[in-house]
């Protein structure tokens, strides 16, 4: 009998008074018993709306059905047919607007608990599986990957089971792209990251740490002098946006790309850290995403009182709503309906507080979303020691400026067909150097998409 | 890992090290930068390419020990190996067209300035180098400077190296003694470049310096090397490091060069501790 239960066996996490002091992982994942009596709860639809709703279309119901059975390492293959990632997309996958969106079970209650249950199997299979992985046999054809991030790894997973030699170029020192340097350890521990990364090489992918595209090599040195069939890029958003306003340049104004970094890759929390980072007394921390909210939950874990400030209201934040949820748990105060014009500085040029205006809601724009109007002399002042800037990132020209013939749209992003190929023959492209700031489950949507347009490409050579 | 081909020091707090990366030395240009780690913990930080050779693939670097990071660069030694070492990063300096031209450079600045003094040289440039030092102990580089430039002014701030006095008095004297420059290159601390503007500019003589600012990835991503030229916001690592000089805000970017001084001391002052304390 499936478990009728309208709610989701609840996720077990630490208590927010504690977690928000320290950096380990806020959601501790289900027991098993958790895991089989939620999987209880999926009731197998033939149509399996659920798969539609994932874009690399995990086959969800089978691998629930290999749950119930407690078949975990069985459940995990199914994944892993089309999934590079699932340690990863089950934890920061926004389930809540993909799979259980679709599923039956949402209708009347909650969905299926899709994403915990993934990260469940992922985890178990991490935590028991010593099988050797099979590294495929090569067909003697070299792709290069620019970017480790979600879209390059995917698409390099993808082409190495299919027997290419991939190299994936990083330009930073340690792989993984955003889900190392953006994400925070506590929604995503580095460690899981570098075991997805470490069973890519089991297949035969390698990583060449260092190695700034388009600085260092060109694309085209790649394809002329290095013999690389074809090229894969997925070198992300990383351009951080600001706003423009006076003293965005002052002490203590960082942008949320520059704040994480210096926390996640640098590990800038830590007292043995030999990177700094300014530990605010009050953050304010501007914009409404999951960056926002991961910049806002690492700033409070450093001691801060942390406002966030947005220009809509909660209705409208772009962030994942567990996200916003857990900020709240966590002590961080929402400041709505509110948009900073100015930063004022002390006399030794550190940020002392936030000019703000209020803001209400007028009709809908091009995104959809209420366009918010200044509301007149609504000025009022945030006190601030560190200010963060969350406003989005935009694609790096690096790899435009040093491509001949590579085309990019008025946003910097680089323009491809549905398949993800360029402008450039035997380069492909995929992820947030295509569609400006995603998720990580698109990227990798577009690395699985590209990987199977390169095959193609490459087979009929 | 890149291994310490070889290493010397300059003078007590200046180390020169020759870097084995030969994807770096086969594209690196004077003015350009790289980031190095020196141990696989460590902070990133960025140095400016002293010199380069595409066929032995390797890449000098030139440091003063400042902080933490670059005392544990210093105790590596020559066969060990620097644990990152990217680039090359940023732009190359701009020399095209430029037939007379006064290179200025301060303390361990002069690094900087060699490889750009000696590319002007080779383009059959006219060069007068002038450099600062605080005092003889401090003066590196001289031979290479001599070897490249018409003209070269040693100054010192206590009169021990060259004359007393600072590289503006020089410079001005010789503007002011009838030398027309196309340009001046200034590299060197920033008030050093901040005084070089000032003067320039009075005389109309357009002046391009180079950036030094804080950094973390050097390719875009994190904004935290941000400056102010000409009103508008600029990433030194990716539109620069080189500026029109008279467009910098000087006093915006030494006020955020030091943002982290405090920090930056007691780190420094752990690390001294730590590395004496394993000696004894």
């Amino acid at each position: 009998m499936p478990n009728m239960s309208l709610k989701k066996n609840p996720m077990p996490v630490q208590s927010a008074e504690e977690r928000n002091k320290n950096f380990k992982e806020v959601a501790l994942g289900y027991t098993e018993a958790d895991a089989l009596s939620e999987a209880e709860r999926c009731l197998h639809c033939k149509n399996k709306p659920c798969v539609s709703g994932c874009p690399v279309m995990v086959n969800i119901p089978e691998f629930i059905a290999k749950v119930k059975e407690k078949d975990y390492e069985g459940a995990y293959e199914i994944i892993a047919e089309t999934s590079s990632l699932p340690a990863v997309c089950g934890r920061v996958c926004p389930q809540e607007t993909q799979c259980e969106k679709h599923c039956i079970r949402g209708i009347k209650g909650e969905p299926v608990g899709i994403g915990r249950l993934e990260r469940f199997v992922a985890d178990y299979h991490n935590a028991h599986c010593d099988k050797p992985v099979v590294k495929p046999v090569s067909n003697g054809k070299k792709v290069a990957v620019i970017g480790s991030g979600p879209a390059g790894l995917t698409c390099a997973g993808d082409l190495a089971k299919k027997g290419y030699e991939v190299t994936v170029f990083e330009a930073l020192h340690l792989a993984g792209g955003v889900l190392s340097y953006g994400i925070p350890e506590f929604r995503l521990p580095k460690t899981i990251v570098a075991k997805e990364i470490e069973s890519l090489g089991k297949l035969g992918v390698k990583v060449e740490t260092d190695m700034v595209i388009g600085k260092v090599l060109s694309i085209n040195e790649l394809i002329r002098e290095y013999g690389f069939k074809a090229v894969f890029v997925g070198s992300g958003a990383g351009l951080p946006k600001f706003m423009n306003i006076p003293g965005e340049n002052l002490n203590g104004v960082y942008s949320a790309n520059e704040f994480l970094t210096r926390i996640n890759l640098m590990k800038a929390y830590k007292d043995e850290s030999s990177t700094p980072i300014k530990h605010g007394k009050k953050v304010v921390v501007v914009g409404g995403g999951n960056v926002a909210m991961d910049a806002a939950r690492c700033a409070k874990r450093l001691g801060a009182d942390v406002h966030i400030v947005y220009r809509r209201t909660l209705n409208e934040l772009p962030a994942r709503k567990e996200e916003v949820e857990h900020a709240m748990e966590e002590g961080i105060t929402f400041t709505l309906l509110t948009n900073p014009v100015k930063i004022n500085g002390d006399d030794k040029r550190w940020v002392n507080s936030v000019t703000c205006v209020k803001m209400q809601l007028s009709e809908p724009d091009a995104s959809g979303r209420a366009r918010p109007v200044v509301i007149p002399d609504s000025e009022f002042d945030i006190e601030a020691d560190v200010v963060i800037m969350a406003l989005g990132t935009s694609p790096n020209p690096l790899i435009k400026s040093t491509t001949d013939g590579l085309e990019v749209n008025n946003h910097g992003g680089i323009i491809t067909d549905e398949n993800g190929k360029t402008s450039v023959t035997a380069v492909y492209a995929g992820g947030d150097a295509v569609t400006g700031a995603a998720t990580v489950i698109l990227a990798m949507g577009a690395g699985k998409t590209a990987a199977k347009a390169i095959d193609e490409f490459l087979n009929k050579q | 890992m890149f291994k310490i081909v070889s290493r010397k020091s300059l003078n007590p707090t200046v180390t020169e090290m020759e870097i084995y990366a030969p994807f770096v030395a086969r594209k690196a240009q004077a003015g350009q930068f790289v980031i190095v780690r020196a141990t696989s913990d460590g902070e990133r930080i960025p140095l400016t390419v002293a010199d380069f050779d595409r066929e032995k693939g390797t890449v000098k670097i030139i440091f003063q020990i400042v902080g933490a990071t670059t005392y544990t660069l210093n105790t590596l030694k020559e066969g060990d190996s620097v644990a990152d070492f990217v680039g090359p990063l940023g732009n190359p300096t701009e020399t095209a067209g430029l037939k007379k031209v006064a290179v200025v450079g301060g303390g361990v600045g002069c690094a900087i300035a060699y490889p750009v003094a000696k590319k002007l040289h080779e383009q059959g440039a006219v060069v007068h180098s002038i450099v600062g030092f605080r005092n003889k102990d401090l003066v590196i580089l001289e031979e290479e400077f001599k070897n490249v430039s018409d003209k070269y002014v040693l100054m010192s701030d206590d009169g021990t190296a060259g004359e007393k006095g600072l590289v503006t008095d020089a410079l001005k004297k010789l503007i002011d003694g009838g030398e027309n420059y196309d340009e001046v290159i200034a590299i060197g601390p920033v008030i050093m470049m901040k005084f070089v503007c000032r003067l320039t500019k009075e005389y109309g003589v357009k002046t391009v310096i180079s950036m030094n600012p804080i950094m973390i990835d050097g390719t875009g991503m994190c904004g935290g090397c941000r400056l102010t030229v000409g009103g508008k916001t600029k990433f030194a690592c990716v539109d620069g490091p080189d500026f029109d000089g008279h467009e910098v805000d000087f006093d915006e970017a030494m006020s955020r060069g030091a943002s982290y001084k405090e920090w930056e001391r007691h780190k420094y002052e752990e690390t001294c501790n730590l590395f004496s304390k394993e000696i004894k």
